[in-house]
């Protein structure tokens, strides 16, 4: 494989709460010497996708980010967070395939310079861009670390998957994207019934319960079938998973508490990168399992992995 | 037990009608299967069932629906979608009706009743979700 440069849209939390996201793939993928380039503009993309019929203003969003990545002249966009792969996605199917709908936005786009006709831009999210792009073979040979028999719980949540016309697996209701990713790179996944469960979203805001419950039915699953980490690319399954655990704890004797990474932390310890994890942005550390893995500190590899 | 009363009226009004356009879904098309229930991930919290709101809905009991905490309690992980064995996006019903309610201008949540502990943690994008669906 030769370099590949592609589009790159961050969306809000990647920059933020999910800082360590964007930073662990950036630096992977560099190694991998695919080269993302940030668009130099791009929208919120909305996070949830509007479904009334005449909501057509909510979809401006991400159709401006996908006429700033169709000007960039790169053929691909890489998104990371699976909510802004839902809306961006949804928001290019709904353009393709609703001819009113789609002229109906490009009269609010007077500040653009060109139309969106809806297949002028290729997304990417980045497990797509790991098997299909770069191969799964190749990413393989950049890792320098005998992952020690690590099992994850590869959890996929709901917005890489429905509705089917963007799920990012053939298999929608039982994909194994995430679980081929790590069989290649030697890490065990766990059955893990509870991979597709919605987390409870944005529920998180002012229906506490909910999460609570989902929170840990999912993770005492995970836990229930021998995972030492939950590993996910949704920043806001993120938050719900790792963060409500101390709370579901305090109200249930027995609780065992399983840390949640993103797929670029645990790809990149694999790869030997150690400086750009950040530990500071979990709430359930994932250190002592990691280093009960040997997968920090003592025989780590000599620095940046390079191959 | 709750009593429904069935009109020709309440089969034609307009907010039925209004929830058939802004949902883009055959109301009829659900023959009550229960399968959006089953699957649902906010069933518990939920004092109706999913497949009960579409139900009223049929019925032109929209004001019944609109009552429901249920419609607020759907987090649009379409579920209920992809698993429909007659195609009917559920979801969108649910969204048709919040706006119904919204549209009135009524905030379902404020950001003010939002804690200032809750407004450092959460991550954007439950904010921005959460009052994408739950605000005019």
């Amino acid at each position: 494989m030769s370099a590949v440069e592609l589009s790159y849209m961050p969306g809000c939390t990647l920059k933020t709460k999910a800082k360590n996201f964007e930073t662990t793939t950036l630096k992977l993928l560099e190694l991998l010497d695919v080269h993302a380039r940030e668009l130099t503009d791009w929208y919120c993309c909305g996070t949830t996708y509007s479904l009334a019929s005449d909501n057509v203003i909510n979809h401006l969003g991400p159709i401006r980010t996908l006429v700033k990545a169709k000007e960039a002249g790169r053929e691909d966009l890489l998104v990371l967070c699976s909510m802004c792969y839902n809306t961006l996605r949804r928001a290019q199917e709904l353009v393709q395939h609703d001819e009113e709908k789609r002229s109906k936005i490009n009269e609010f786009m007077y500040e653009e310079e060109t139309d969106f006709t809806g297949d002028e831009v290729r997304i990417l999210h980045l497990l797509t861009l790991l098997k299909e792009t770069v191969g799964f073979d190749r990413l393989k040979e950049k890792l320098v670390r005998d992952p020690g028999g690590l099992k994850v719980a590869g959890y996929y949540g709901c917005m890489l998957l429905r509705p089917r016309e963007i799920a990012i697996d053939p298999v929608a209701e039982h994909p194994s994207i995430l679980e081929d990713l790590f069989a290649a790179c030697g890490v065990d996944s766990v059955y893990f019934p509870f991979k597709t469960e919605c987390c409870g979203s944005y529920q998180t805001v002012n229906e506490k319960q909910v999460v609570l419950s989902r929170t840990k039915a999912i993770t005492e699953s995970a836990v229930k079938n021998g995972a030492d980490l939950i590993v996910t690319s949704c920043p806001l399954c993120h938050y719900n998973l790792d963060a409500y655990q101390p709370r579901v704890a305090e109200a249930t004797p027995g609780f065992r508490t399983i840390p949640v990474m993103y797929i670029s932390q645990v790809l990149a310890l694999l790869a030997g990168l150690d400086d750009v994890q950040d530990y500071n942005l979990h709430v359930v550390d994932p250190r002592p399992v990691l280093r009960a893995r040997g997968l920090m500190g003592k025989g780590e590899p000599a620095a940046g992995g390079k191959a | 037990m709750m009593k429904i009363q069935l009109s020709r009226q309440a089969l034609l009004s307009e907010l039925r009608e209004q929830v058939k356009d802004l949902s883009e879904q055959n109301l009829l098309a659900c023959y009550q299967c229960g399968k959006c229930s089953a699957g649902c991930p906010s069933i518990e919290a939920m004092d109706v069932m999913p497949s009960q709101i579409i139900r009223w809905v049929q019925l032109g009991q929209i004001e019944e629906a609109l009552k429901s905490k249920t419609i607020w309690l759907c987090a649009a992980c379409q579920t209920c979608k992809v698993r429909c064995p007659r195609g009917v996006d559920l979801a969108r019903i649910m969204e048709a009706l919040r706006q119904l309610v919204l549209r009135e201008n009524v905030d379902y949540v404020h950001p003010n009743n939002i804690s200032e502990e809750d407004l450092e943690e959460l991550p954007q994008i439950a904010l921005i979700a959460n009052f994408r669906k739950f605000t005019p």
